[in-house]
């Protein structure tokens, strides 16, 4: 078997699909899980309690964290030999040629940008929950309120009451549809699981589960805005 | 008809080119594109310039010869056609139309619209080929297969080796032609024996020689003059993975 997945284009796609499809696994898990905070905080809390500092909670994030690594890794990997096929000189006058999505000519952006709205992501929400666990600590005192670190839904309603915050969660999941809309079915693709019969029926598959993951995860940040200004 | 182009002008590998303007006037619409270039070409001998110097054989869409970035699509606007079978009635009278070589460090300019586009034949030769002889033609239904997978394999056949795939693909890559010569191959008894040593040598030669990583973007297959289908490529892929893996 060699290492093809490290030295030939379609073994490192390969990576880039298989880390690819993982995180969309997890990402449809955690969509499902925030969810549950739309209907009852404690059921939403339990659920943060269940995933606090265990070892399996904390070996199921470091897991996370070789995905995502791997993947960007490998996506800038590859993107770097792509410029380099290239070539230095380009065209004048460029194109979008039929039936090529915007997405799929910009998936390293839009991944940077994915990668920058985790950033965020972690300081609001892992850094004041499983984080403060591991420190052995109790409590985090955020804007002079006081919070369990298994206070999930607390966490939410907090974060998302200020617009700012939903204005970056809203461009970030913007960012996230578009790289899954060509994510999803590319991955197919690159496995060699797809045919003409099957692109239209894929692609339609992908928009479908970004719409799911995306709207799914905006529900809950709108919600709460809209909770927060006090109208319900 | 009248127009207006802006073509490349590249003195050798070396130098550096620059875009120049030319007028062509008094073109009948049922002009080809090539032959637009000859007028152009003869204008330009008469007045003593250096006439541009373009790729062409055949003529008729199957040398693959032809080449040619017009107005931001390899073959120029039309589907489904090379730039030998591009008439002019496709233009609007006055236009100004952009002319470019193949953009890819694979296919390095020679010398104004012409680049070396070498790379796709050692690719070929690097395993676009079955070993061994079979004969002339044998008797109809001697070697059963099936009206879907001859059909699929004539698809795949139907490529002319041009290049427009990877000069046209953001990532420099030369899949769609080399799905094609896989694909083609694979779909036969005659192929299939070697399908797993052909799928891995050629991508082993594609990565060699430079060409990029496919992101299935799939603007190789709406720019390719023989609709090359990227199903091709999934079957690449499949047939690359499934050989590695036995390995
Ligand atoms: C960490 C930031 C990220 C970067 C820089 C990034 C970048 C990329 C790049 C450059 C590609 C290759 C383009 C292509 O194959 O069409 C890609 C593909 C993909 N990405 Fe990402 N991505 C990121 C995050 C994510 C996340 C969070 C997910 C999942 C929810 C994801 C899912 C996928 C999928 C499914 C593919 C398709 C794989 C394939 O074509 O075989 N990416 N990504
Ligand atoms: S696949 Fe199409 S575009 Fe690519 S070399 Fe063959 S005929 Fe040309
Ligand atoms: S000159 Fe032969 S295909 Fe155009």
């Amino acid at each position: 078997m060699s290492n093809f997945l490290c030295n030939s284009s379609i073994g490192k796609k390969l990576v880039m699909s298989i880390s690819g499809c993982f995180l969309v696994l997890f990402l449809l898990f955690h969509m499902s899980m925030n969810i549950a905070a739309l209907f009852s905080a404690e059921a939403y809390n339990a659920i943060c309690g269940f995933l606090g500092a265990n070892w399996y909670a904390v070996a199921g994030t470091l897991v996370l964290v070789a995905g995502v690594f791997v993947h960007f890794a490998y996506a800038l990997w590859l993107t770097i030999q792509n410029r380099k096929a290239r070539g230095q000189q380009r065209y004048a006058v460029t194109v979008t040629e039929k039936g090529v999505s915007w997405a799929s000519k910009n998936m390293l952006v839009l991944g940077v940008i994915i990668i920058g709205g985790l950033a965020i992501h972690l300081i609001h929400f892992w850094s004041n929950m499983m984080l403060v666990e591991l420190m052995g600590e109790h409590s985090v005192v955020i804007a002079g309120v006081e919070y369990a670190p298994t206070d999930g839904a607390g966490l939410i309603a907090f974060t998302f009451s200020k617009w700012y915050n939903v204005l970056i969660y809203v461009v970030w999941l913007a960012a996230l549809w578009f790289h899954l809309s060509h994510g999803a079915w590319s991955m197919i693709q690159t496995v060699g699981w797809a045919n003409d019969k099957w692109y239209p029926r894929l692609k339609c598959l992908s928009t479908l589960v970004a719409t799911l993951i995306c709207g799914g995860f905006a529900l809950v940040v709108i919600f709460f805005y809209i909770k927060s200004l006090g109208c319900c | 008809m009248n127009f207006k182009l802006k073509i490349w002008r590249q003195k050798d590998a070396k130098s550096k080119g620059e875009f120049k303007t030319y007028e062509v006037t008094n073109i009948a619409s049922d002009t080809s594109f090539l032959e637009m270039m000859d007028i152009l070409n003869n204008d330009l001998v008469h007045k003593g310039e250096e006439p541009v110097a373009f790729d062409h054989d055949c003529r008729e869409g199957i040398c693959g010869m032809c080449s040619m970035h017009i107005n931001g699509h390899a073959h120029g606007p039309e589907t489904a056609v090379t730039t030998c079978q591009l008439y002019m009635r496709k233009f609007k009278d006055g236009e100004t139309i952009t002319i470019e070589p193949w953009r890819s460090a694979a296919f390095p300019v020679i010398k104004d619209l012409v680049v070396d586009r070498s790379a796709y034949d050692k690719i070929l030769q690097a395993g676009g080929f079955i070993s061994v002889r079979t004969g002339s033609v044998v008797d109809a239904n001697c070697i059963p297969i099936s009206n879907a997978d001859a059909e699929e394999s004539m698809d795949a056949a139907a490529c002319v080796g041009c290049g427009a795939c990877a000069a046209t693909c953001k990532n420099g890559s030369a899949m769609l032609f080399v799905a094609a010569r896989v694909s083609s191959l694979a779909k036969l008894p005659q192929g299939r024996v070697e399908g797993a040593r052909r799928a891995k040598a050629m991508v082993a030669k594609m990565d060699e020689l430079g060409f990029g990583n496919c992101t299935n973007t799939g603007a190789c297959q709406a720019e390719c003059p023989k609709s090359i289908s990227i199903t091709h490529i999934a079957r690449l892929n499949r047939e690359f993975l499934a050989a590695k893996l036995k390995d």
